[in-house]
């Protein structure tokens, strides 16, 4: 492999080394900051607006672009689209980093992270929608964490643990979609509680259903999206069946995203209509509304269509950027820009510059791991000793 | 507030043999819960609050909380609108009438819903409504992931944003450790205008309807708490509309926890029919892969039988076409064979003639 000694030989003063570096460190300092100051010395949450970005985007956000893992190995192991194979690995491997992350996250936002088992092993509020975001959580994190062994074991060369669980997964994956659909629909059911704070026109009773259709496209966007940025940056791990296959994932995945798609915009305006909220369309809300939808979710969508219909690979790749960042939109919208959106402006939220540094942490702690496994565990190529099963 | 402790304490008992009533009628469904019966509830007067701050202070010393900046006789705070917070669980806003230069004096504080949405809400059950009306919290439950704080309608929960290890949630715990204890609430003790009224709820509604009717021209005919989200314990009548006094009048009469009743009864559904739609799926998809491996081990062996068919045709179409060719062969053979003698015969025939005279010749 002289690719791979080539990679080792070079400086490790690269310029993704050098920013992800600075990151990390700025992140421990703030890291000690939390911990020793407490929410209110590195936030700027108040008791108007108790939850900021570590919720809006390390967790709503977070969560919605992890669901690649379980949309892709759905799509191989239960409904039998053997094509997209080689998408499988990459994409538990992005959800088992991004739920991790997630987790890890939380311990910075939650007043006692010590306690986070509480609500699972000793006193469950089965009430809450949160419980069952916590509890759904917990356990598909453990589901991602058996289903990304084998790669693990393989690298390891564990050979009969690793065939062990091989044959656990397609009750793996089923099991990842049943609890995928219940915490995907329960982050948005989560804000359904609070009618008179969360602007009406992305408050609805199918919060729920938003969520978790809005998941399955994001989960295929950032499927591409990862893949287009893997392709780049790490071509040379990459067998021939990926290679070969990768192009049809793309544009397959495309495909699917731009019909699930515009079915999210048939239910969102289902949603306008249910509650009659059509005049707050001629609002400014309701132009930073039609941005979310029509900009973020009908373009992106209709980019997908027709780079599919063209085989276009460029088009795909754009249109997943786009998904992507629609997703994170409609997240902080309904999490912080239209929360509290009857306060004063004074008593509104505005993230402070370390919150932000918290979740560039988190995200960069996603790559580096990401670089790191799939630089050495068989993610973009089957190990040679277990090709074809 | 003519309420004498034989009273107070026999409210107590009642409460408390309610408490087990409910407890056997909970297991009915379809039954709306309209709180607990014979809790307590407060009744606040606006038209009678002169804006002293008395019940701010009591309620300062019987929580045990750090003492202000700005003590609490400077009336001064009263200039800037202000929210409860972790050192203050009850606030006194003053608002200007419109028309009117006379102020209006309303106090702030946890309204103890019947059914509270920070209860509903708290994934530890470190909040519930107690059997004496009050809503109150177990810090040494609490995650701390504020989660209350947005499910509350009033913005009332506040949190100990800079204690980096041991924050908790605080708000107003309506004295429940008084009112066990057969005391009145400090607020409500302290009031020296009767602003503050300490009862069952159920005969609070009645005193406040009555004052209503009694003076139509100095209230609104409406008791906030009475229906707001469910209803409160906590409930206040004023002479001034709500919205113009910092009460929100959009809230609406329906529970905190009906609105995510919806998705949680959704989830035995998901549980009880994705395995069975999912490997459903998967048997289908791996039956459609069995039928077309099928299909196809089907179609070769058909070509091959086919072609073994064809190929004995074939051979017995060649033997025949051989045998033919043979038998052909034989005949012209024997054809020309038969045709040479008799050829050979009328050769030897005419010769014969012709030496008929020569023969004897030879003869000779």
């Amino acid at each position: 492999m002289p690719q791979e000694t080539a990679h080792i030989n070079k400086s490790i003063f690269s310029p993704f080394n050098v920013i992800a570096g600075v990151i990390i460190f700025c992140g421990l300092i703030v890291t000690i900051l939390r911990f020793t100051g407490g929410l209110g010395a590195v936030t700027n949450l108040d008791d108007n607006n108790p939850w900021g970005i570590w919720i809006g985007f390390d967790l709503l956000c977070g969560v919605a672009l992890a669901a690649g893992g379980y949309v892709t190995s759905a799509a191989c192991y239960i409904f039998g689209l053997k094509r997209y194979h080689s998408a499988v690995r990459p994409a538990i491997l992005t959800a088992f980093l991004g739920y991790a992350l997630v987790v890890m996250a939380l311990h910075y936002d939650v007043g006692r992270p010590w306690r986070l088992p509480y609500p699972i092993f000793l006193s469950p509020g089965t009430t809450s929608l949160l419980y069952e975001v916590g509890l759904c959580v917990f356990l598909y994190l453990t589901v991602l964490f058996i289903e990304f062994s084998p790669a693990t074991l393989e690298w390891l060369g564990l050979k009969k643990i690793r065939n062990l669980v091989v044959r656990l997964t397609l009750v793996l994956t089923i099991f990842g979609v049943i609890l995928s659909t219940l915490h995907q629909s329960s982050l948005g059911a989560l804000y359904m509680i609070a009618p008179s704070k969360l602007h009406p026109l992305w408050y609805s009773s199918y919060l729920p259903v938003f969520f978790f259709v809005s998941s399955v496209f994001a989960g295929l966007s950032m499927v591409i999206f990862e893949g287009s940025l893997a392709h780049r940056h790490l071509h040379h791990k990459m067998d021939e069946t990926h290679l070969k296959e990768s192009e049809g994932v793309a544009l397959g995945f495309g495909k699917a995203a731009a019909f699930v798609m515009m079915g999210y915009v048939g239910v969102k305006l289902i949603g306008i209509a249910m509650d009659n909220n059509w005049h707050y369309l001629a609002t400014g809300w309701g132009f930073w509304f039609l941005v979310e939808l029509i900009g973020f979710v009908v373009m992106p969508a209709f980019m997908y269509a027709v780079a599919a219909r063209e085989r276009n690979l460029r088009l795909v790749r754009w249109a997943s950027a786009l998904a992507v960042l629609g997703v994170v939109l409609n997240r902080l919208n309904i999490s912080v820009v239209a929360f509290n959106w009857h306060l004063p402006s004074a008593d509104r939220y505005f993230p402070s510059w370390m919150e932000i540094a918290i979740s560039l942490f988190v995200v960069t702690l996603g790559v580096v791991i990401y670089r790191f496994v799939t630089t050495r565990m068989p993610i973009f190529y089957e190990h040679p000793d277990y090709e074809h099963k | 507030m003519g309420i004498s402790r034989r009273q107070f304490l026999g409210w107590i008992g009642a409460a408390s043999a309610g408490a087990t009533a409910v407890n056997r009628a909970e297991a009915a469904s379809n039954k709306q819960f309209g709180g607990y019966p014979d809790s307590f509830g407060i009744l606040h007067d606006t038209t009678r609050c002169i804006g002293c701050r008395k019940c701010e202070e009591a309620c300062n010393k019987v929580n045990k909380l750090p003492v202000p900046e700005q003590p609490f006789d400077n009336l001064s705070v009263l200039d800037e609108s202000r929210r409860t917070r972790p050192d203050a669980y009850t606030v006194v806003n003053r608002f200007m009438k419109k028309d009117s230069q006379l102020p209006v004096f309303v106090k702030k504080q946890c309204n103890h819903c019947l059914e509270p949405a920070c209860a509903s809400a708290c994934f530890v059950r470190a909040l519930r409504k107690a059997r004496t009306g009050a809503v109150i919290y177990d810090a040494s439950l609490c995650v701390g992931c504020r989660y209350c704080m947005v499910a509350c309608p009033f913005n009332i929960p506040t949190y100990e944003y800079n204690e980096p290890l041991t924050p908790r949630v605080t708000k107003c715990t309506m004295c429940h450790p008084r009112i066990e204890k057969g005391l009145l609430p400090g607020c409500v003790e302290i009031c020296p205008k009767e602003a503050l009224a300490f009862g069952p709820r159920e005969r609070l509604v009645k005193i406040a309807r009555r004052r209503i009717e009694k003076y139509p021209n100095a209230y609104i005919d409406h008791i906030y708490g009475e229906q707001e989200m469910g209803g409160t314990s906590w409930m206040t009548i004023s002479g001034t509309p709500f919205s113009e006094i910092g009460m929100r009048e959009d809230l609406g009469n329906q529970t905190a926890s009906s609105f995510t009743a919806g998705p949680l009864a959704a989830v035995p559904v998901v549980v009880a029919l994705w395995p069975v739609l999912l490997t459903g799926i998967y048997a289908i998809s791996k039956r459609k892969d069995k039928i077309a491996d099928e299909e196809r081990i089907d179609a070769i062996a058909r070509t091959v039988a086919d072609a073994g068919e064809e190929m004995k045709v074939k051979v017995a179409e060649m033997k025949e076409s051989m045998a033919k060719e043979k038998a052909a062969a034989i005949n012209l053979e024997v054809k020309r064979a038969l045709e040479d003698a008799a050829k050979e015969a009328a050769e030897a025939q005419q010769a014969s003639e012709e030496t008929g005279s020569e023969t004897p010749k030879e003869e000779d």
